[in-house]
């Protein structure tokens, strides 16, 4: 972050100038980007407190900005959590603050997504966000107008005001305007609403778009995923950075204990054995550690090889019936297979895969397979093709599982991890890691062998029904045809004989 | 010359052929109403079942049996086929209307029985026509018409609306073409004594010009290249009810030899039936031989014509007779060709003033 001058910038500074990494790289993009971070959000806060997301959104148009951009406002309420006054101005004012510091499943990363989309709005308008929210248990609704002091990164409150929640809401909203392209970004917002819908089938989303334009989806079930539960850092996912924090706050006074009191899946035994191993005294205060200590500490633990691997617990898979009830909601497809993984890690990172695929019905015929990527119940719309998931779909030898790519087929990958590997900070792919390239073969290799099954027992049906069919066009007229020839009036009964071809046929199968 | 009728006539012939479609309808029907899968079963008509008879002197069918049963999956739909071309022959006959090969494949689709081609749809009347023993023209289902006659016949038509009247053949000077309602129509008398067939119309209509039909007091008959078979049947009716030798004129050269051969012995496509060849009737020229004695100007053999005379060699058909052999030789030694027409060198009316009268005293 130095420059020549050796200028300090301040994280808001930084992301204002690299505006491109979180995904607002043009009028089109920016758009899209601003409605995800904030839906995102909204999700995430009625999960937070276990309540089926109902969450609506509206973009309006206020004024032509240049020749292919608008001015749009945006606005976005949910019925989640609600944030305490307090913390409403840093929350969307500042950027690199949140609640998502801690080593959860949450569908975002960096803490920056909603506040990126405030700024772009800031710098794109010169113009103020409101901030509306109860957290229920008041009886105040609390409304902030906020604008970021960018080189400082700071929020800015220039108006505040407080109403009477006589109904009991719970939830936020937020208002601002930005400039962008909507017209451009039309199908992708459409698909990614589309795509939300499949993977939280438990929420209501509702978007009007600046012709008036009304998309409605509704939820298909009220039973929600349980919520991911907080978990201590795994060893091997430590970084000198991360050791510093943890021993700048620990109330522990030896080695022993602080190993056994921050770190994932590490007992007494684990932490005497890991201390011999890395040649320190049980008894050292980490306090006392050296830098250079420290940085060996980071590298024995990445060394050692017998850390029990981390649990699942602190991840909120869909679990195979939401996903089948999101598939189905938006697809109803014709045939549809769901499996989960069970967790794995990589880098001392838990994530679990759950695949869904799909055949037929509403599943569109495109001459190749449609691929629906999520990470953490976030729909993943651009660069399909560096996926990890597209390479090992496109790899895969399909012709053993009966499968064509001019079939109608849809293969939906949800991977769930408290660190998705994100290749770019726009969030829009999966880097190829051997271990979760290896478990979403795995799982494609299951879900594609049951598809199998399907479309050989379909082949057989469908073989069956053609023959029937051919007995059951024929046989009537040969009967119809011999009565006439024969000169007689009544025509024989042939259900006999189609009842045995059908007899016959069974014990073909 | 009085009237000589020795066979059955036409009209017992057509409640035969009714008989016979009943029969299979019958057959079916009983079989479906018994609860079973109906079978038809049927001489096959593959290259090794085809051998040639010297006694009846034609192909037939050997003792290789095809069995059609509407339980196989692969059968049904040609058995339906079946069942509905055989009704609708029924109609045909019964109701005396006639049909073309064309127009079969286009009525199957009135019953949605439609045919995947005309092929097929051809292949399920010649399977009608093995099943029965009938020609298609006994159901009433004719080919285009190419073929002529002319002379002193009179026949008594049996088709409806001409029920009982008659006509003399020399009534028209281009002849009467040789259709449903002449090969349906009764014999009632004629002066003639022979019956000269004339592989092209152009000769024949020389003959009628020249007074052929009086001079040597025979029926023409113009074939059109091969003959169709309603006129090599009609042939066989004029041999057999009216005991009238048949003379053939074709071109000199493998392929008029071949007219003739199928005239006398058939073809090897119609094995399944009978009564379309005429085993007596006479090939009379233009034999090899002919060219050499008449000094006839001639076109060289190309490499089909050799061929094919390489074959007829082979043939079965070829070994009955010391003058077939004896020609193919001829004709691979001279290595030449002529058409009737060659004789015209000599004038107009030589082949008729000369030729024929010659060629009819060698073979009497």
């Amino acid at each position: 972050m130095a420059t020549a001058t050796f200028e300090e910038i301040s994280a808001s500074d930084f992301f204002y100038r690299n505006r491109d990494i979180a995904g607002f790289s043009n009028p089109s993009r920016a758009i899209f980007v601003a409605i995800r971070e904030i839906v995102e959000n909204s999700l995430d806060a009625a999960e937070s407190h276990r309540m089926p997301p109902d969450v609506y959104v509206r973009l309006s148009f206020e004024s032509e900005a240049t020749k292919d951009t608008q001015i749009y406002k945006l606005r976005v309420e949910d019925n989640g959590s609600g944030i305490q006054p307090r913390f409403i101005p840093s929350a969307f004012g500042q950027v690199l603050y949140g609640s998502k510091y801690k080593l959860k499943q949450t569908r975002g990363t960096f803490g920056l997504g909603g506040k990126m989309a405030l700024l772009y709005g800031q710098i794109t308008t010169h113009q103020a966000a409101f901030v509306t929210s109860s957290t229920g248990n008041s009886s105040k609704i609390y409304s902030f107008k906020l604008m970021i002091d960018i080189q400082r990164n700071r929020p800015i409150i220039l108006d505040r005001k407080v109403l009477i929640n006589k109904d009991g809401w719970r939830g936020t909203i937020v208002e601002f305007t930005l400039e962008g392209d909507y017209l451009r970004a039309m199908p992708k917002i459409l698909e990614y609403f589309k795509q939300t819908a499949m993977v939280n089938p438990y929420a209501n989303l509702t978007f009007v778009d600046p012709k008036g334009r009304l998309y409605k989806f509704t939820r298909a079930t009220t039973d929600m995923p349980e919520p991911p539960r907080e978990t201590l850092p795994h060893p091997y996912g430590v970084d000198v950075e991360l050791l510093q924090r943890l021993i700048m706050i620990t109330q522990c006074t030896n080695m022993l204990m602080f190993l056994r009191s921050h770190f994932h899946r590490v007992g007494e035994i684990t932490a005497q054995k890991f201390l011999e191993f890395s040649g320190l005294s049980p008894s050292k205060n980490p306090k006392k550690l050296s830098h250079e200590e420290i940085v060996k500490l980071m590298q024995n633990m990445k060394r050692y090889k017998d850390f029990l691997p981390p649990d699942a617990s602190c991840l909120s898979p869909l679990g195979e019936d939401l996903l089948r009830a999101g598939i189905t909601k938006e697809l109803n497809p014709e045939y549809l297979v769901v499996h989960q993984r069970k967790p794995s890690t990589y880098a001392g990172h838990p994530f679990i895969v759950e695949m869904g695929i799909a055949y037929g019905g509403g599943v569109p015929k495109t001459g190749s397979f449609v691929i629906y990527r999520f990470a953490n119940r976030i729909p993943l719309l651009y660069d399909e093709a560096s996926d990890v998931s597209y390479r090992v779909i496109s790899s895969m030898n399909w012709r053993r599982y009966k499968v064509s790519p001019d079939m109608p087929i849809a293969i939906v990958v949800h991977i769930c991890s408290t660190k998705i590997p994100y290749k770019t900070v726009g969030k829009e792919f999966l880097a190829d890691r051997a271990e979760v390239r290896r478990e979403v073969a795995n799982e494609l290799r299951e879900v594609a062998r049951q598809l199998g099954h399907f479309l050989t027992r379909q082949e057989h049906v469908d073989r069956e029904k053609k023959r029937i069919g051919i007995f059951s066009k024929y046989l009537p007229r040969i009967a119809q045809f011999s009565a006439k020839l024969a000169g007689k009036q009544r025509i024989p009964d042939i259900e006999k004989l189609l009842k045995s071809v059908q007899k016959y046929g069974a014990e073909e199968d | 010359m009085v009237q000589k009728k020795t066979k059955p006539s036409i009209v017992e012939k057509q409640n035969e052929v009714v008989g016979g479609l009943k029969k299979l309808g019958t057959d079916i029907y009983n079989q479906l109403d018994k609860g079973i899968f109906p079978t038809i079963n049927m001489p096959s008509r593959s290259t090794e079942n085809i051998n040639y008879d010297p006694n009846v002197r034609q192909y037939v069918l050997g003792e290789k049996v095809v069995s059609r049963n509407a339980r196989n999956i692969r059968h049904v739909k040609p058995f339906t086929q079946l069942a509905w071309a055989a009704m609708f022959s029924n109609e045909l006959t019964t109701q005396r209307k006639t049909s073309t090969l064309r127009d079969v494949y286009y009525s199957a689709q009135a019953y949605e029985m439609t045919f995947t081609d005309q092929q097929e749809s051809n292949n399920i009347i010649t399977d009608l026509e093995t099943i029965t023993g009938f020609s298609r023209e006994d159901f009433h289902i004719f080919p285009e018409e190419r073929s002529a006659i002319f002379g002193d016949l009179t026949i008594g038509y049996t088709v409806p609306g001409y029920e009982g009247k008659t006509l003399n053949l020399t009534s028209h000077p281009d002849g009467v073409l040789v259709g449903p309602a002449l090969t349906s129509s009764e014999f009632v008398n004629t002066k003639a004594d022979k019956v000269i067939a004339i592989e092209k119309g152009a000769l024949f209509t020389r003959f009628i010009e020249e007074n052929v039909h009086n001079k040597h007091n025979a029926l023409l008959i113009s074939c059109g290249g091969q003959a169709p078979r309603q006129t090599r049947s009609f042939i066989r009716r004029l041999n057999e009810e009216l005991n009238l030798p048949v003379y053939i004129f074709t071109d000199g050269d493998p392929w008029g030899m071949h007219i003739a051969m199928v005239i006398i012995s058939g073809s090897a496509n119609a094995a399944h039936l009978r009564n379309l060849n005429t085993p007596d009737a006479v090939w009379s020229g233009v034999w090899a031989s002919d060219i050499i004695d008449y000094k006839l100007p001639t076109d060289p053999l190309d490499e089909v014509d050799v061929k094919r005379l390489y074959e007829l060699q082979k043939d079965p058909r070829y070994q009955n007779d010391p003058l077939w052999q004896r020609e193919i030789k001829t004709f691979l030694k001279i290595r030449r060709k002529a058409e009737q027409e060659a004789f015209s060198r000599y004038g107009l009316t030589y082949i008729v003033d000369e030729y024929l009268p010659a060629k009819l005293e060698g073979k009497k």
